[in-house]
């Protein structure tokens, strides 16, 4: 992927490469993220590890707004970064997300 | 090697350093590779088959609980009970464990109801065991981690005897409780429940004192153990199969791998039995993936079978080994058995089978 733009933005990914209700792990800008197409077919971004044992999100189980660690349940709304359930305790860090033509984009400035 | 030693299983000493040390804390684990797709249709959850066997079971506890009361005072009562005290206390270990996944219903809250009453008939402290199985599926029989190896080495018989109606347990259990009820925990429950969570585990240890107060004085004042057999009791009477699976799960097997292949047992079982334990007989399969609901466990079983050892054909046979096994530990604590990988299969960290299979 691209590097990082002077605004802080970098592409992640295409949109078609996630499908609806999904997440995959995306490395771009020399570090790795969690990327999410929520039902609503927006798309949202998070770093890729559970803050409980460092599982990787982008195996874990998209609901609604909620991301679920596939190790031990620890849930997340990944919109937000709450922590909802335990034993995920230590809320996860987000990055905003857009969309342009086509090319999912993040911002990690 | 064999080894006379008396393996130490604290959580806070010389072996928990020595796990951290060897890598095995939080580590990554072997994983047969299934397509994302497919694994999503495994993890999708369902209301559907937990609230059918959920019914079933409450059904199935009404009928035999109303049975025994109705024939109490006599010998009809004796088979009553024996149902009752099965569903009671050993069916409620898969169903606590199943619910405290979160996989058992798509609905969180009802997850939540069936997590709180089955922790409750199962003896165990709700929030405190969520903890400790988390630990429990993060480093899996890795010794100086893991306070849910049932089976140390070497092995006490008399301990695991007494605790095939559950006296283990619910010893343990009342004196843990005592304790959290009084608002303190152990250093080594320190190690893996978190400051921010302690306060539930001293709120839930007050309630069960206040029930099981409730329960007693109910029998004292109606001159009868009747109100005991419904509640309390039959943790105990029933708990034998619960005792049963828990311990086929991984006894005797090797400890200090990073390969649920050669620490856990896939047993087949009748619909029966998978009814009462919630499938949780696919025990390699569900570490592996713990976030697959019971209920696709079989079809998970499908999906990874040519990467797992061969399945034992009973609980019969696996305990053909497991008894043996246990009574070789007591005399000889380095000895395990272990697991052969198909022709098929990928081993996993070669180094770590080597050391297993020379050991």
């Amino acid at each position: 992927m691209s590097g990082t733009g002077a605004d802080g933005w970098v592409e992640a990914c295409a949109v078609d490469d996630i499908e609806t209700e999904d997440v995959i792990e995306v490395q771009c800008a020399g570090r790795t993220f969690a990327v999410y197409r929520s039902p609503q077919d927006t798309f949202h971004a998070t770093d890729p590890l559970c803050t409980h044992e460092r599982a990787s999100l982008a195996d874990g189980l998209v609901q609604g707004d909620i991301i679920e660690c596939p190790k031990h349940n620890g849930r997340f709304n990944y919109k937000t970064g709450e922590a909802t359930r335990p034993p995920a305790r230590e809320n996860l860090c987000i990055y905003p997300a857009r969309v342009e033509g086509g090319r999912v984009f993040i911002c990690v400035g | 090697m064999a080894t006379t030693e008396k393996t130490d299983y604290s959580l806070i000493g010389p072996n928990a350093q020595r796990a951290a040390e060897q890598g095995l804390v939080a580590a990554e684990w072997y994983h047969p590779e299934v397509a994302r797709k497919r694994m999503k249709e495994l993890m999708r959850r369902s209301d559907g088959p937990a609230a059918r066997d959920t019914a079933l079971w409450l059904a199935l506890l009404v009928v035999s609980g109303v049975g025994g009361g109705l024939f109490w005072g006599t010998w009809l009562t004796v088979p009553f009970f024996i149902v009752y005290g099965v569903l009671y206390g050993s069916a409620t270990d898969s169903r606590w464990h199943e619910s405290g996944h979160g996989t058992a219903f798509k609905t969180s809250w009802v997850n939540d109801v069936l997590y709180q009453v089955a922790s409750f008939m199962n003896i165990k402290e709700p929030t405190f065991w969520r903890w400790s199985h988390a630990r429990h599926h993060t480093d899996t029989i890795i010794v100086g981690r893991d306070r849910e190896i049932a089976a140390m080495r070497p092995p006490d018989a008399a301990k695991l005897l007494i605790n095939v109606v559950g006296l283990r347990d619910a010893w343990d259990t009342a004196i843990s409780v005592a304790r959290h009820a009084a608002g303190r925990l152990t250093e080594e429950e320190k190690t893996f429940i978190p400051e921010g969570e302690r306060f539930r585990v001293y709120r839930e240890a007050r309630a069960w004192v206040a029930i099981y107060a409730l329960v007693v004085a109910a029998a004292i004042v109606l001159h009868s153990f009747l109100p005991l057999m419904y509640v309390g009791l039959p943790s105990l009477y029933g708990r034998w199969l619960a005792t049963l699976f828990g311990l086929s799960q991984h006894a005797g097997l090797a400890e200090n791998v990073l390969d649920h292949r050669l620490n856990a047992r896939t047993i087949r079982m009748n619909p029966v039995l998978r009814f009462l334990y919630w499938n949780m007989n696919y025990h390699v399969e569900h570490h592996m993936f713990p976030m697959v609901p019971y209920h696709a466990l079989p079809a998970l079983h499908a999906e990874v079978a040519a990467e797992l050892p061969t399945p034992y054909p009973s609980l019969w046979a696996a305990y053909r080994e497991i008894v043996p096994t246990l009574l070789r530990q007591m005399r000889e604590p380095g000895y395990y058995v272990r697991r052969e990988l198909p022709p098929t299969a990928q081993p996993f960290r070669p180094e770590m089978h080597n050391a297993v299979f020379e050991a």
